[in-house]
């Protein structure tokens, strides 16, 4: 069910302010893709066109071609809310709903797509998405308590048990460790190599051994100054880029002399 | 409201040194004063609830320890039977009544006006429909009378009929409706009127304050806009909405002007809403015995008026009760 990505010539504009210029990349599918550079380059921003989420900010838009497995997300006839269903997205901080119990939190995704669901399905369910998510041994006793009530590490974990409950073509993470401590981070990356073997991962950090670590592929976005739109200056395999990249800006960057 | 801290510009601070600064700098001086300051503020507000409350008992009090055959006889009103709770029942169910009506239009049109106002008008329709909303509020409750008794009552009689014909098998609706409609629905209608800008003031701001990551995070799931509204924003937002349609209650509960002037008054322990001289409210009641009352009847009055009190602050306390029922689950922690 992974799917592949193609984006060509992505135009992203805050208003009449253009944020990222003229990004073409292709997304394989089962890979894990990460997007590096400094704060304020547009590599989140970029991640939210993929789901069309960076339309919810008032005046946001894109211009250009996401294709997924040959439709083209931003024709006009193409439903946001549907894409959404297709393209599940972790956020920054966790963010399970706190007036949810746990299972209730795995089951939201389902739940909206209006699925009638049976008791013995949505517990299966609830099982199954949390041990995908590496979360069930620590909360199979206590699945009607607050999701709010975990460490920050489960409840990331819970929101991506949340979000492959729903059984997305493509998983986004915009920088889905950065609010965690290394261990939570490392049970989240181990859980990002498992995810691979079945979704088309998108991976924003600002953690450039993170990226070496988790992604086949690491795409670079740079921002030539302040007010200027951010682009991506190149993406290829993670080994090339973290040890012969060609672009000057990028080997300047993962060797630490700027950003 | 400003949360950015003011910062002092550096080298402001007289010239003190460390020491000095330590101890009794300007700075401590000041948090000092204001602390006291707020500690009287809040010792203000007990202080006033204790002398209301010692006011209603010490006055109700004659008249409860009096007999009701003595209290029948030196007050024209007072009834034969029953006695004090014999007179104060029927008002407190005319109250609780008058005040559930209100509520029961009030709350969804409000809660409905407010998410249009945080979730789907443009901005600045938003900012002038808010405005116009606390608009409202503004509104003396007399005008409210004024507006009720001469334009609301003689124009509501077709919808009191067409209730009363076609749902009075049902108790509430029973026929045949009051014309002019001086009845408690009426009075119901011009309540939720007037309790709707409190309501809609307390859940915009609530439904304002959810928080941007669990709209997203519904957003992100795939939710339409009602989605995201029953996921994330209302779940978010229920003890606000609870709290904000108890503040409304407290406001119909007691409220005397409006009430006085639509509503013809009776003492039945009636449900037929549409029936007019079945109803009374104990505030209305006061406001419309007092100037005549004698010593005895003034003291019945104010026993009225603690029981009201004393309903006004167990709804409170209930409210509270039950958002503290669901802690665990509120967006607080």
């Amino acid at each position: 069910m992974a799917k592949r990505i193609d984006v060509s010539d992505l135009n992203i504009y805050y208003g009449s302010f253009l944020a990222v210029a003229d990004v073409s990349m292709t997304i394989e599918p089962r890979t894990v893709t990460a997007l590096i550079g400094p704060s304020g380059c547009g590599k989140s921003t970029f991640l939210r066109t993929l789901n069309r989420m960076h339309e919810v900010i008032p005046g946001a838009r894109a211009e250009g071609k996401v294709v997924m497995d040959g439709v083209d997300m931003y024709a006009s006839d193409v439903d946001p809310v549907a894409v959404r269903r297709h393209v599940g997205m972790v956020f920054q901080r966790p963010n399970p709903f706190p007036t949810m119990s746990i299972a209730e939190n795995v089951l939201a995704g389902v739940r909206l797509n209006n699925k009638r669901i049976s008791k013995g399905d949505a517990q299966d369910l609830v099982e199954r998405s949390l041990q995908g998510a590496n979360l069930w041994n620590e909360v199979k006793d206590r699945l009607d308590r607050p999701g709010s009530g975990l460490s920050g590490g489960q409840q990331q974990r819970l929101c991506i048990a949340r979000a492959i409950a729903v059984r997305p073509q493509v998983l986004l993470m915009d920088e889905p460790c950065s609010a965690l401590d290394p261990i939570s981070t490392l049970a989240i990356e181990d859980l990002i190599a498992e995810l691979k073997n079945d979704y088309t991962i998108v991976i924003v950090t600002h953690n450039m051994q993170q990226a070496a670590r988790v992604s086949d592929r690491t795409g670079f976005f740079n921002i030539a100054g302040t007010g200027k739109p951010g682009r991506l200056i190149e993406i290829d395999d993670t080994t090339t880029i973290f040890s012969s990249p060609h672009e000057q800006a990028t080997e300047d960057y993962i060797s630490g002399r700027f950003g | 409201m400003s949360l950015t801290p003011t910062r002092r510009p550096e080298g402001a601070e007289p010239s003190l040194t460390p020491a000095e600064s330590m101890t009794h700098g300007r700075a401590s001086l000041a948090n000092r004063a204001f602390a006291r300051l707020s500690t009287a503020s809040g010792v203000t507000i007990l202080a006033l609830l204790a002398a209301v409350t010692v006011f209603l008992v010490i006055e109700a009090l004659p008249a409860v320890t009096t007999s009701p055959a003595e209290l029948a006889e030196r007050i024209s009103w007072f009834p034969e039977t029953g006695g004090i709770l014999g007179y104060v029942g029927p008002l407190v169910f005319g109250t609780l009544l008058a005040a559930l009506i209100a509520l029961l239009i009030g709350t969804p049109l409000a809660i409905g006006i407010a998410l249009f106002i945080s979730h789907y008008a443009p901005r600045r329709l938003a900012q002038g429909l808010g405005y116009l909303v606390d608009l409202l509020a503004a509104i003396p409750s007399v005008v409210y009378g004024l507006w009720g008794s001469l334009v609301l009552a003689p124009r509501i009689v077709p919808v009191q009929d067409l209730l009363a014909q076609y749902l009075g098998w049902f108790p509430l609706f029973d026929g045949p409706a009051a014309q002019p409609a001086r009845t408690v629905f009426t009075v119901g209608v011009v309540l939720a009127v007037m309790i709707l800008p409190i309501i809609t003031a307390v859940c915009r701001e609530v439904f304002l304050q959810t928080p941007r990551l669990h709209e997203e995070a519904a957003l992100a799931l795939g939710a339409t806009r009602l989605e995201v509204i029953r996921t994330a924003v209302l779940p978010f937002a229920r003890s606000g909405i609870i709290s904000a349609a108890m503040l409304g209650l407290g406001r119909a509960l007691g409220e005397t002007m409006a009430v006085l002037m639509i509503l013809s008054p009776g003492f039945a322990y009636s449900f037929a809403l549409l029936q007019a001289g079945q109803h009374q409210t104990i505030a209305a009641n006061i406001a419309n015995q007092f100037p005549e009352a004698n010593t005895a009847g003034v003291s019945t009055l104010i026993a009225t008026g603690l029981v009201l009190f004393v309903i006004t602050l167990a709804v409170n306390m209930l409210a509270r009760w039950v958002v503290s029922r669901r802690a665990d689950f509120s967006g607080a922690n």
